[in-house]
């Protein structure tokens, strides 16, 4: 076994990588003799403090590569490595992998167990890997966690279940789990898609200063170009399992190569183009109506 | 950003409860059910009189030193059988028997379809094959007679061995619910949540998903219940039932060799049906209460259906007013 002395995992905040290398992922269609490949060769490095953004449309592959690398699903071929060793398959080696990598679901709704308390669901990773500093006890560091994530009042919000909060609240419960074993690293899968619009900038400054703060690592899921430019360092942009360009965030959004990424870009609203759909429907409106 | 903090809870169904809705305790308070009220009643009052009657009867259920088919009088409240045993006492008795039967069947039954149902839907796979077709096979044998059929087999039968017998034939229905449900619950974020964050499978099964099971798991607990009940009375009244221990059933079989019905001694077999009736009766009705808080959609059918009622009568009142009017009209 190779292991890791449990005073690293401080000193190792700065260092270490997750890796991602030549990965694919197929699944088997059912009811026909073929297979449908969800992720096709796809290779990246996660490092501490920076940031990816894995941009594409529904069923691009983008989940399939969150659950590759917390080991929900195992890669058809290629590894996950991490600190450039592969990723425990199981066992006490896979239970360390997950006090590192985290990740923040994207609905808050589905994401909590209806049945348990706020504090139960902090608590849960704080016991297993045993994340508590000495000298404090699993209810203070409960409360601290929620506190980190402007969760307040804290000791009113640990007794309380996921159907008495709010969907940016759960979504901030989510980000304090994940945060909780002391992780180095964060998949988040479009965390703020399924919140109202008005609250979607609060979670992401709060993620992006938790990130400072932890010098994590982050993968941000999402189909929103905007965000992804103002999040994050890099760019990937995913089709069809492929990522199709990558690079820089400002490179990516205002020099897109690829066609599909000129289309991403043209999709998006733009206050410069307002009212020009309306006036084009409005015209071809006018000319099939006479 | 730290505005994001309002809270709003699940807005409750009735706008009449909205400002219930935001008192301290945050909870919705939902009026009591009816059925399950009277269903309750009735069970306490069974189980009451389980625990307290072999206390308060006076005489012994086995004691055959009594005089022969009393009607019930102030000695013997519930009469006396043929061979001068004390009705009351038997009844009284017997209550313990079947309810013990009932509740350990049905405690059996309900582990059996936790341990197919939730591992086959959880774990999947090959596991999920094979215990599926345990489950597929247990479902197709008919019950009544693979039970008629063990219990036939096995010489001095106990009441705890019939409560085993009906428990292992009576759990197939159940896990085929539980097994779709766990394969639902398995896909949900919260459990993927809880394997990221590195609980084991036996945990993630037992915290995570069992309590979400609860609802269910109490509806198949009680209709598991009902079913040994009900089973234990018939399996006794074919003769198959415990032997040497008294339960409603055995009575319903000796009500039967003794001609009670012929006889006209009606406190002999009426008693012992009746509380069989009542126990599957006040079960049924909890379940049923159960099942509307699980399901609101059951909840406010009822209410649906008298509202259309009122719409309908109140239009029939306003046409009838309307000819009345018109009548009047025409007279004038």
């Amino acid at each position: 076994m190779t292991d890791t002395p449990q005073s690293d995992s401080t000193q190792d905040k700065k260092s270490g990588t997750l890796e991602f290398r030549n990965v694919v992922k197929e699944y088997r269609v059912r009811g026909a003799h073929k297979t449908l490949r969800a992720v096709n060769d796809v290779s990246f490095t996660l490092e501490p403090g920076k940031t990816i953004a894995l941009v594409g449309e529904s069923g691009s592959g983008k989940s399939t590569i969150a659950k590759t690398i917390l080991q929900l699903e195992r890669p058809t071929s290629g590894e996950v490595l991490i600190d450039g060793r592969a990723v425990p398959k199981r066992g006490p080696a896979l239970k360390r992998y997950r006090k590192d990598v985290q990740m923040v679901f994207q609905d808050p709704f589905a994401s909590l167990n209806p049945f348990h308390t706020i504090a139960h669901h902090l608590e849960r990773p704080l016991r297993i890997h045993k994340a508590v500093e000495p000298g404090q006890t699993v209810d203070e560091r409960v409360i601290e966690l929620l506190e980190r994530v402007n969760l307040e009042p804290a000791k009113d919000i640990a007794k309380r279940r996921p159907h008495e909060l709010s969907g940016g609240q759960r979504q901030r419960v989510a980000i304090a789990r994940a945060l909780a074993p002391g992780s180095r690293f964060l998949i988040a899968d479009e965390p703020v898609s399924m919140l109202d619009v008005s609250i979607r900038l609060g979670v992401l400054n709060l993620l992006a200063r938790l990130q400072r703060e932890e010098n994590l690592g982050v993968l941000y899921i999402t189909h929103d170009l905007a965000t992804a430019r103002h999040f994050s360092d890099e760019i990937m942009v995913m089709y069809r399992g492929d990522v199709v360009e990558r690079g820089p965030s400002d490179e990516v959004i205002l020099n897109p190569q690829h066609e599909y990424t000129k289309t991403l870009l043209q999709a998006a609203p733009d206050p410069d183009r307002l009212g020009q759909m309306r006036d084009e429907v409005r015209a071809s409106l006018t000319d099939s109506g006479t | 950003m730290s505005d994001v903090a309002t809270t709003t809870s699940v807005p409750p169904a009735d706008p009449a409860e909205v400002d219930k809705g935001k008192d301290e305790t945050r909870r919705v308070r939902r009026p009591v059910n009816g059925k399950f009220i009277i269903g309750a009643t009735m069970l306490s009052l069974i189980v009451l009189f389980a625990i307290f009657g072999p206390i308060i009867a006076e005489f012994d259920p086995r004691n055959s030193n009594n005089p022969v088919l009393v009607p019930p009088d102030s000695t013997h409240w519930l009469g006396t059988t043929s061979l001068g045993y004390d009705m009351f006492s038997q009844m009284a008795t017997g209550a313990r028997t079947s309810l013990m039967v009932g509740i350990v069947a049905g405690l059996i039954a309900v582990t059996l379809s936790i341990l197919f149902g939730v591992i086959a839907g959880y774990v999947g796979g090959l596991t999920d094959e094979i215990l599926t077709l345990v489950i597929g096979v247990m479902l197709v044998i008919p019950g009544l007679p693979l039970t008629i059929v063990i219990s036939s087999l096995v010489p001095g039968r106990s009441g705890l061995l019939v409560a085993v017998i009906l428990g292992i034939t009576g759990w197939a229905g159940a896990a085929v619910v539980l097994r779709s449900q766990a394969q639902s619950l398995r896909n949900r974020d919260y459990v993927s949540a809880s394997r990221i964050a590195g609980e084991k499978p036996l945990r993630v099964i037992g915290v995570e998903i069992l309590p979400n099971l609860l609802p269910l798991l109490t509806g198949q607990f009680l209709f598991g219940v009902i079913f040994a009940i009900l089973g234990e009375a018939g399996l006794s009244y074919l003769g198959l039932g415990p032997t040497g221990s008294i339960s409603w059933g055995t009575i319903l079989n000796e009500a039967q060799a003794g001609g009670a019905l012929t006889r006209g001694a009606w406190w002999w077999f009426v008693p012992p049906g009746i509380a069989v009736a009542l126990v599957g009766c006040s079960l049924a009705l909890i379940n049923f209460a159960i099942d509307e808080v699980i399901n609101p959609k059951l909840r406010s059918a009822p209410l649906e259906a008298r509202r259309v009622r009122k719409a309908k009568a109140a239009a029939r009142a306003q046409k009838r007013a309307d000819r009345a009017a018109k009548r009047q009209e025409a007279k004038a």
